[in-house]
């Protein structure tokens, strides 16, 4: 069996296969192994539409992802050099994979639990370094893998298997966050909002430093059996009539914006980045070697 | 005409008829292209696909004016819209 | 210079151009010296917020073309754990320095200890080999470290560098090769288009990334593709047989020790690392009394070296085994010899001294 054998998807499924996204995609591995109305794949899609926008060879990318649903989107369905790590640390991982390859988009791809629990201190970290890496954090509201636990970003009050009388916690404002810790680019989108989402991962892919987009994406599977909402339409129905556009959102209350997804681009910055730093004190040393 | 959430980008031309193409193969049956095209161009059937799912049927064709919503939307890349 | 110190030379002298940090005493020297040092050589020294980032981001920069190791002690070690698993699993080379401290836990943050010895060998989950070498003097800092590169670039696996504190704080001589040509580098394996990258061969060859060639690296069990397959009850069987078999049949190729006056010897002194040089002077001084007593040090401390422990069970009466914990090695030396083992143990921060070692082997041989 060799490696280039992902060039010819197998006769059993899409020998006629004709979407004009594929091309990205390791074709043996579809249909994808995600739940019935997940909003992953549309993620996938929006990420292949992006780098389809912007002419980037698969051959300049590199995918790292951690553990949990939102980390298959790259691993494996997106065909590129990929690095499925261990739970949360992807940007750990990226972190070296960007000082060695400067010259590769660094993109990562998982979910909340992944990147804002269990790798919430990577997350701030990376973004305080503003190390020139793209990060795209799949939010469904919950351990989507492991059967619907409740996550650092469950919204409050919500019903999940490990919060079975409602979350007494409040959510985390991870964009916020990441906004904070000096980011130079975050915006977050929904799986609704898929031609603006398409078009931020376009903008994260570019800019240069560290990019963050959150995408709230929908979990009808483990999330909704638990909030009764079965479809990933219940969901979409949902992110349509609840978000807002940060611009908006910037002149009502905190307690106007309970309840609120504001979307749209929460900060975009050029300040410094970590590993071209890194390179410039290279050759400033290389001059006088011991 | 119900409203996209954003500029669809480089969407087809509307003046030119689109031809829908579903992969039934893919399909998984979830109906967020029936549920959410702007012009209602695709709705529920009950022909069932080699997995089990009911897959949509393409009703009113004509009306396509190829925004791609459904495309993009789709979790599974079952639905590709090309110009004719 | 110090032993830290050495060991980190011997990194650079090995190749090493990226060094994942977190301090932590007492193996922060490596971490000074090569931050200093590798951004002359054009290398990178990255300061990461916790150990597990650490050793992820060599991984990262391993699979991405660098020579990458990391230094630590035992509460990092810990932490590590989770990667040197992922390493094993994934056969990223690398090297990982634990400089040993007093535990559990934060312990005796600034003492020696030699209690790390079975968390290098099982510290992670599931079934795997380990490779780890423990010098005993600064010099030895310097060659294991390039010794750790070569075999982890050999064996496609992670090598520890098990040091101490008493050895990574200790001050001595070290004497540079003449030039770079003369530390022999094993240089990495790199797959050629029709070979495969986690499989076919016992240890197969690498693809990094940036060669057009979308290789699949994951944690999970997995083909020799590196695509993931984590039902097949065979592909896994096959996958870790094969990661333990890579070092399990090449024993002989990797186990050293050394040995003096084995001879004639009726009792033997195993020793390693810190407690090695106490027990030097523990066998001189029972052999300027006439008695027959051996020494043996494990320069391998895993895979172990049990041919060599097997081969004494023919020979000698007792096997003292003195160690800065409660007898890690002394309870390995036991599932391989039938003659008694006595175990010297000494934790508190506080070497073992000749007379400490010398005592019990007295009251048997010289009652």
């Amino acid at each position: 069996m060799k490696l280039s054998q992902t060039e010819t998807p197998p006769e059993d499924c899409c020998e006629d296969s004709n979407h004009r996204l594929h091309k990205y995609l390791r074709q043996e591995t579809l249909p994808t192994t995600f739940c019935v109305g997940c909003g992953c794949g549309t993620v996938l899609g929006a990420f292949a539409q992006a780098v389809d926008e912007l002419s980037l060879p698969p051959e300049e990318i590199v995918m790292v992802t951690g553990i949990g649903c939102s980390s298959w989107i790259p691993s494996p369905y997106f065909k590129a050099d990929t690095l499925h790590t261990t739970h949360g640390r992807a940007l750990a991982f990226a972190t070296g994979v960007k000082v060695m390859l400067p010259r590769m988009k660094v993109i990562v791809i998982a979910g909340d639990g992944d990147i804002a629990g269990i790798g919430g201190n990577h997350l701030i970290h990376a973004a305080r370094r503003n190390i020139d890496l793209t990060v795209f954090m799949v939010n469904n509201w919950n351990y989507g893998m492991t059967g619907g636990q409740m996550s650092p970003t469950t919204p409050q009050g919500a019903l999940t298997t490990t919060s079975p009388y409602h979350n007494v916690e409040p959510p985390l404002k991870a964009a916020e966050l990441v906004a904070a810790a000096g980011a130079n680019y975050v915006s977050r989108w929904t799986t609704y909002h898929v031609f603006p989402l398409a078009e931020a991962m376009q903008y994260a892919i570019s800019k240069k430093g560290f990019s963050f987009v959150e995408i709230i994406a929908q979990c009808p599977v483990s999330y909704g059996k638990m909030v009764n909402m079965r479809s990933g339409s219940d969901f979409l129905n949902l992110y349509r009539d609840t978000s807002i556009r940060i611009e908006q959102a910037r002149e009502l209350s905190e307690e106007e914006l309970v309840d609120k997804i504001v979307v749209g681009k929460l900060v975009e910055r050029d300040a410094e980045e970590y590993v071209t730093k890194l390179y410039q004190v290279n050759s400033e040393q290389s001059a006088h070697k011991e | 005409m119900a409203k996209l959430p954003g500029d669809p980008g480089k969407k087809l031309k509307a003046e030119d008829s689109q031809v829908i193409r579903i992969d039934e193969d893919y399909c998984k049956g979830c109906s967020i292209c029936i549920d959410f095209c702007p012009l209602e161009v695709l709705s529920e059937s009950d022909q069932i696909n080699r997995k089990g799912y009911y897959v949509p049927k393409i009703s009113r064709e004509q009306r396509c004016i190829g925004c791609r919503f459904c495309e993009l939307l789709c979790p599974e890349f079952a639905i590709t819209i090309k110009n004719e | 210079m110090l032993g830290d110190e050495a060991a980190a030379h011997g990194a650079l002298w090995a190749g090493c151009n990226f060094f994942g940090g977190y301090p932590i005493t007492p193996a922060s020297e490596i971490a000074e010296v090569l931050a200093r040092l590798l951004p002359r050589m054009n290398g990178f020294y990255v300061q990461m917020e916790d150990e597990i980032a650490s050793l992820g981001a060599v991984l990262g920069a391993v699979w991405s073309g660098a020579r990458g190791m990391t230094a630590t002690s035992g509460p990092g070690f810990s932490l590590m754990q989770e990667h040197i698993g992922y390493a094993i699993m994934t056969e990223t080379p690398c090297v990982i320095v634990d400089v040993q401290r007093s535990g559990p836990s934060t312990g005796q943050a600034t003492k020696a200890a030699q209690g790390d010895v079975m968390q290098a060998r099982w510290g992670t989950h599931g079934d795997h080999e380990m490779i780890a070498l423990a010098p005993s003097s600064v010099q030895e800092c310097f060659d294991l470290t390039i010794d750790c590169f070569n075999l982890a670039e050999r064996f496609r696996q992670p090598v520890i560098l098990l040091m101490d504190g008493e050895i990574g704080h200790l001050r001595e001589n070290l004497t540079f090769p003449d030039d770079t040509a003369a530390v022999a580098r094993q240089e990495r394996a790199l797959a050629g288009p029709d070979e495969q990258p986690f499989g076919g061969a016992e240890v197969p060859p690498m693809i990094q990334f940036g060669y057009n060639r979308y290789v699949h690296v994951s944690g999970s069990t997995h083909k020799p593709d590196g695509m993931r397959d984590v039902s097949t009850q065979s592909v896994h069987d096959q996958l870790v047989r094969r990661l333990v078999s890579k070092i399990d049949s090449r024993r002989e190729e990797i186990t050293r020790v050394e040995s003096r006056w084995l001879e004639d010897a009726e009792a033997v002194v195993v020793c390693y690392g810190a407690s090695a040089r106490p027990s030097l002077g523990a066998v001189l001084a029972a052999r300027e009394q006439g008695l027959k007593v051996g020494y043996l040090r494990l320069i391998t401390i895993w895979p172990f070296p049990r041919a060599e422990i097997k081969a004494l069970n023919e020979q000698v009466a007792t096997i003292y085994v003195p160690e800065m914990n409660l007898g890690q090695i002394s309870r390995e030396i036991e599932r391989f010899v039938s003659c008694p083992v006595e175990s010297i143990s000494k934790i508190g921060g506080v070497s073992l001294t000749i007379q400490e070692i010398l005592e019990p082997i007295l009251k048997k041989l010289k009652p």
